[in-house]
């Protein structure tokens, strides 16, 4: 068996070798296609860290995706794959919207507060569905949340052609909506970097504070890893269900009032489903779930998903490739199995599996 | 006798799993016609071996020789090749599919790839009548008994014409007619020239029906005896390597008030068919009370009702007085009631979480584990280091995960965790599965501890032996009911097999006294095939007068 | 419109939009029948539109009017390659099957529009030079009442689909390989000591569903959209799932669900030829099909029906 200090090490390479490895599939993919991949990280890694604003971007998506990613990952730690992060962030970035617009002359903290908490509501709702599906039916919440995905889509396009607006854009929000503070955007050159950034890392602490030190938290991990068990100890299997979705939809939510709010300050008709849910997926899968790792990797996806945009012009190379070579990161965290199986030879300690009778 | 040929030998047979030795030096030779036990305790190295045999597994160092001539059996089609085939114990059956596609499954009867279903059972049936084995071949498994799966089991091997059978553990699952039956079995096979090997730990089955007997403990062969000339304790002792008790050392109870009444209880199963039928039970402070059956006559849901898992379609059950029924798992356990379940994995322990979490799995939400919805987790590690003191529970730290543990360590944390908080009844459903001599001693001795302090035990489990032997009183369930309640003192393990298998107590009785009178009259005549060991008979009598 | 024109337009706009589900349905059904949940496939119908797109604009000028069915063995063939990844990840690698089915879904539309943007320059393929079209399906289209209804004006791989799924039902049932293929995924350890190679068997199983999933997005891609874009596939894949649970893991059942679920998408497009329909805002009748799916999931589906090894890693007992 692994001593403890062993796999504490292992938490450590497996996202590290399985980004190496990530990019080196990266880097073969464009050799093959006669680009040079060398040029193309450069231009990627080097066009943000050597500019302010866009560092400052970076980190702006990387907030984001910090509120996706700690979602998926409670609700993954509670036994589910809620694939819906992506439809949870859109109600919630409507419901913020919609707050906003409706409210312009409130008082800047009121405004703020009640539209964050109606996105938060929003999602949570929007991803209780989903939780209380599972709970009371027993139904398999990834095609539920998946079809809330895209119910959520249309709905969302048809709230802002009917409802919000008349176009396909809402109006901008009011100054007192607004998350921007005054010292980072010039920091960053005018980034659009916002107090999202501050709110992620207190959620950060507060998820670590929820799962490790409280008694709500310990329940939700016991149901997710034993229902059974969980139930004699005499847990409700339900109820936590639906508490970590209504928390995963929640700060989910809160991730689509940020980017709303913080990002472009309006709302407008999308043709897809927000990548940002997706890449939370991603996140939370890279930094195995713990909020820690997550928040480093989401400023890693950050800087992936601001560089991409310096392939193009700089090394010739489409930008879709940083997306593949996040989706060749998050196999190799999937299949992480041969990782471990190649360290655990590399230690030269044979593996003891169970012996049989 | 001449020399017989030896149909299998397995000669310096080594198995290693990365350090572990499961097989260490192992020599086995198995006579044509004869029935060779192989004997260990659990974990010893029976099944890795068998694996070795039936092709599973491929060992690390040895030969093995079939008929004589040198094999490397390297896949589950090689052994079946070589006419070796396994009876698993747990049943390797696919359960949607019929007793027909299971037998044929991998050498199907076929045109062109498209399976001739007709021709299958025909085929099947053609084989289950020449041995003997009854089944219905368009039968699902799911559909069709325990016992019947076994057969199909069987059926499998003789379908791929195996002359060696490898039995593993068979009888878990039956009563104690079936395994009479299963018996008859193995003898009309032996008959028939096949020959076989029946890995058990059971001592008295090998006493009937073994002529050989191979032990292995600890992955070594230790010897290989002739079974008519050595008893069973000398058996056991070399099982366990040292001197080991049947019986479990108690003094008699002293039962006062009921701690448990049950009245007219009702529950239903997951399919929507009663599984207790409205039965009535006491158990007092101060007592063991086991319950015996086959697996799957209600046990299982009767302690699932109590324990509040799951619904109570009628009748009441009382906990210290209180009404508990219907009442969720943490009223019951707060009302004054430990539980040591039947499924150790689903229901005991969260495998992954550490031990010291799962020590306070009942309590954390209660002072001292925890205030104001915050753990308190030096308070958790305190309680789970003193409890593993206590209960010699064997692991590295408090830290590490439920599942790094051994099975009787598990079982050994789980007790701890139950016995601690002082229930006023503890519920041990089959309390030692799967466990070593040593654990299963260690975990009696404790519950008979709980009785002796006043506290009341409900014990179920399927090995009749340990009903036997340390509870006060028994009851039988069958089908759903409480076909009877004896005392333990007073009541045989033959009494009980027919109990178990749905024979009211006073035919019981009467059968069981008819038999001694003609097992004394016939066996002054001499020529019937009774063996009488310990006081136990079998129905061969019957069979011998109708040949 | 006359009755009979509309139960056309019904009939044949279903049939359309189920094509793809039919085909990625019974995909599902052979990998999950194997064990192995293949949530990727939505992924694999974007490779398989990509592909036949591609196929579809490269090769006219050499098949002409047989072009969009070969499309189709390209979709298929790019599947299968695909599947491997999964298969590989999930068999061999052990990795849990939805984080591999959901890599795939990542990696897929990126990859698909990247290779887009190297051969073509733009993000979507254009329009493609030649697609399905409407099909007279031939004789049958002659019967009285029925032949303008069902086989007129009709798409033709829908009918393609329901021929595969009769074949693939009696695959499933009535042949050993079928036998084999369910025992692995109701009981792999069984299987595996009566000598099947399991392995084998799951990756028959995802390379199959690799294959027919592939055609469905080349359907996709050649008789709906008519280009190939990051839009061509846009949850098919997992409406076709749905079909598949609905259908019970039994290819027929998967089939008419299919057919069903085809049913539900074309109202937003035809319903405003049809009385009553015509009167509900369009955004009922785009959200119709996922809400549909769920009340069914929810109401339906007995989980016990599924295979009862699904979604578990086997281990090979050496």
């Amino acid at each position: 068996m692994q001593t403890t200090n062993q796999s504490r090490l292992n938490a450590l390479l497996i996202p590290t070798l399985s980004i190496l490895l990530g990019f080196i599939f990266g880097a073969l993919l464009m050799l093959l296609f006669g680009y040079n991949p060398i040029d193309a990280y450069e231009a990627m890694l080097m066009g943000v860290f050597n500019s302010p604003y866009f560092m400052g971007e970076a980190m702006r998506q990387a907030t984001v995706l910090t509120f996706t990613g700690l979602g998926f990952a409670i609700a993954f730690k509670a036994g589910f794959f809620n694939i819906g992060i992506a439809g949870q962030l859109l109600a919630g970035w409507v419901a913020a919207i919609w707050v906003a617009l409706s409210f312009p002359d409130l008082p800047r903290i009121v405004l703020l507060t009640l539209s964050i908490g109606a996105a938060i509501i929003a999602g949570a709702v929007w991803a209780g569905i989903a939780g209380a599906l599972r709970a009371y039916f027993g139904t398999s919440e990834v095609i539920v949340t998946i079809m809330l995905n895209y119910t959520a889509l249309h709905l969302t396009n048809y709230i802002i052609r009917n409802v919000l607006t008349t176009g396909n854009t809402t109006d901008r929000v009011g100054e007192n909506a607004d998350l921007s503070v005054g010292w980072l955007t010039e920091l960053t050159q005018g980034s659009r970097i916002n107090m999202g950034l501050f709110i992620a890392i207190i959620v950060v602490i507060l998820y670590w504070v929820f799962m490790t030190q409280m008694t709500a938290g310990f329940e939700v991990r016991a149901v997710g890893l034993n229902p059974d068990a969980s139930t004699y100890a005499g847990m409700s299997a339900e109820r936590n269900i639906i508490l970590s979705m209504l928390i995963s939809g929640g700060l989910a939510g809160l991730g689509g009032a940020v980017h709303g709010l913080g990002t472009f300050g309006n709302l407008f008709t999308q043709s897809g489903l927000p990548s940002l849910g997706f890449n939370g997926i991603a996140v939370a899968l890279l930094g195995l779930g713990n909020p820690i790792g997550i928040f480093f990797s989401s400023i890693l996806f950050g800087v992936l998903d601001v560089g991409a945009g310096f392939m193009p012009n700089r090394a010739g190379v489409p930008d879709e490739m940083a997306d593949i070579v996040i989706a060749a990161i998050i196999f190799f965290v999937g299949a992480n199995y041969i990782i471990r199986v190649a360290l655990d030879k590399m230690r030269s300690s044979k593996t003891a599996e169970k012996g049989g009778e | 006798m001449a020399q017989a040929e030896k149909v299998i030998e397995m000669k310096g047979i080594t198995k290693k799993f990365g350090e572990f030795k499961a097989n260490d030096n192992i020599h086995l030779n198995v006579r044509k016609g004869e029935i060779h036990a192989l004997l260990g305790e659990n974990g010893a190295g029976k099944s890795t071996l068998m694996n070795i045999l039936s092709g599973l597994l491929e060992p690390t160092s040895g030969e093995i020789y079939v008929n004589g001539k040198e094999e490397k059996i390297d896949s589950p089609e090689k052994a079946n090749q070589l006419g070796i085939g396994m009876v698993h114990q747990h049943f390797m059956l696919v359960d949607k599919f019929t007793v027909a596609e299971n037998i044929m499954l991998g050498k199907e009867k076929h045109t062109y790839g498209f399976m001739d279903d007709q021709g299958a059972e025909k085929d099947v049936k053609e084989l289950s009548e020449r041995y003997g084995l009854t089944v219905d071949p368009s039968a699902r498994i799911e559909d069709i008994s325990v016992g019947m799966q076994q057969r199909a089991e069987i059926l499998k091997t003789l379908f791929r014409g195996a002359d060696i059978l490898i039995f593993d553990e068979p009888t878990g699952v039956l009563t104690p007619q079936e395994i009479d039956e299963l018996m008859d079995i193995m003898k009309k096979l032996t008959d028939e020239g096949k020959s076989i090997i029946l890995i058990t730990h059971k001592l008295d089955e090998i006493k009937k029906v073994a002529d050989r007997c191979t032990v292995i403990r600890r992955g070594k062969s230790i010897d290989t005896v002739d079974v008519k000339e050595t008893s069973q304790q000398e058996l056991a002792d070399m099982m366990v390597g040292r001197s080991v008790s049947f019986k479990v050392d108690k003094e008699a109870s002293k039962p006062q008030g009921p701690v448990l009444e049950i009245k007219n209880l009702t529950v239903k199963e997951s399919r929507g068919l009663e599984a207790v039928k409205g039965i009535d039970l006491d158990v007092k402070a101060g007592e063991v009370l086991g319950i015996a059956g086959v697996d799957g006559n209600g046990q299982s849901e009767l302690i699932q009702a109590i324990t509040g898992l799951t619904k109570v379609e009628s009748g009441t059950i009382k906990l210290a007085g209180q009404d508990i029924t219907g009442k969720k798992p943490r009223q019951i356990t707060e009302t004054g009631l430990g539980h040591i379940p039947e499924d150790r994995h689903r229901h005991g322990l969260v495998l992954p979480m550490k031990l010291e979490e799962n020590m306070s799995l009942q309590q954390y939400y209660q002072e001292p584990f925890s205030k104001n919805g915050f753990l308190k987790h030096n308070k958790i590690k305190e309680y789970a280091k003193k409890l593993i003191k206590e209960f010699d529970v064997r692991t590295q730290s408090e830290e590490s995960t439920a599942a790094s543990l051994s099975g009787g360590n598990q079982q050994k944390a789980i007790i701890a965790r139950e016995i601690s908080r002082d229930p006023a009844l503890l519920i041990a459903a089959q309390p030692t599965r799967g466990l070593d001599v040593g654990a299963i001693e260690y975990i009696h001795k404790r519950l008979i501890e709980q009785r002796d302090n006043g506290k009341a035990v409900l014990l179920m489990s399927y090995e009749l032996d340990e009903v036997m032997n340390v509870s006060d009183r028994i009851a039988v369930m069958y089908d759903g009911k409480i076909i009877a309640i004896v005392n333990a003192d007073e009541t045989t393990e033959n009494e009980l097999g027919l109990l178990m298998a749905g024979v009211p107590l006073e035919k019981a009785k009467q059968e069981l006294a008819n038999k001694d009178m003609k097992a004394r009259t016939a066996g002054a005549a001499g020529n019937t095939e009774t063996a009488v060991e310990d006081g136990k008979e079998r129905e061969t009598v019957a069979n011998d007068e109708s040949k | 419109m006359n009755i009979v024109s509309l139960l056309q337009l019904i009939v044949s706009s279903s049939l359309v939009y189920a094509a793809p589900l039919i085909f990625t349905a019974l995909g599902g059904t052979f990998s999950e029948r194997s064990g192995v949940v293949n949530i990727g496939l939505e992924g694999i119908m974007v490779m398989g539109a990509f592909m036949s797109a591609i196929f579809n604009l490269m090769f006219y000028s050499t098949f002409g009017a047989m072009t969009p069915w070969l499309g189709l063995l390209a979709g298929g063939l790019i599947g299968i390659l695909f599947s491997l990844i999964h298969a590989v990840a999930t068999i061999n690698l052990r990795a849990d099957h939805i984080v591999s089915g959901t890599v795939i879904n990542l990696a897929a539309p990126a990859l698909a529009v990247f290779l887009t943007r190297a051969i073509y320059g733009a993000a979507q393929t254009g329009p493609l030079a030649r697609s399905f079209g409407f099909a007279d399906i031939f004789l049958l289209e002659k019967i009285p009442v029925i032949g303008p209804i069902f086989f007129q004006n009709t798409s033709g791989p829908a009918y393609l689909g329901i021929l595969t799924a009769v074949i693939a039902w009696v695959v499933l049932f009535k042949t050993r390989f079928g036998l084999r293929l369910r025992s692995v995924g109701e009981h792999p350890h069984a299987a595996e000591t009566l000598g099947i190679n399991v392995y084998l068997m799951k990756y028959a199983g995802v390379m199959i569903s690799g294959f027919l999933g592939g055609i469905g997005g080349a359907i996709q891609a050649q008789a709906i959209h008519n280009e190939f874009g990051i839009l061509t596939v846009a949850g098919q894949g997992f409406i076709a799932m749905a079909a598949m649970i609905f259908g019970k893991w039994n290819p027929l059942g998967a089939m008419a669900a299919a057919i069903f679920f085809g049913f539900a998408q074309s109202l937003a497009r035809i319903g405003n030829y049809i009385p009553i329909i015509q009167d509900i805002p369009g955004v009922w009748l785009q959200v119709l099909p996922y809400l549909l799916t769920i009340i069914i999931l929810v109401g339906v589906v007995g989980r016990s029906v599924a295979p009862k090894d699904l979604g578990n890693t086997f281990v090979k007992s050496k």
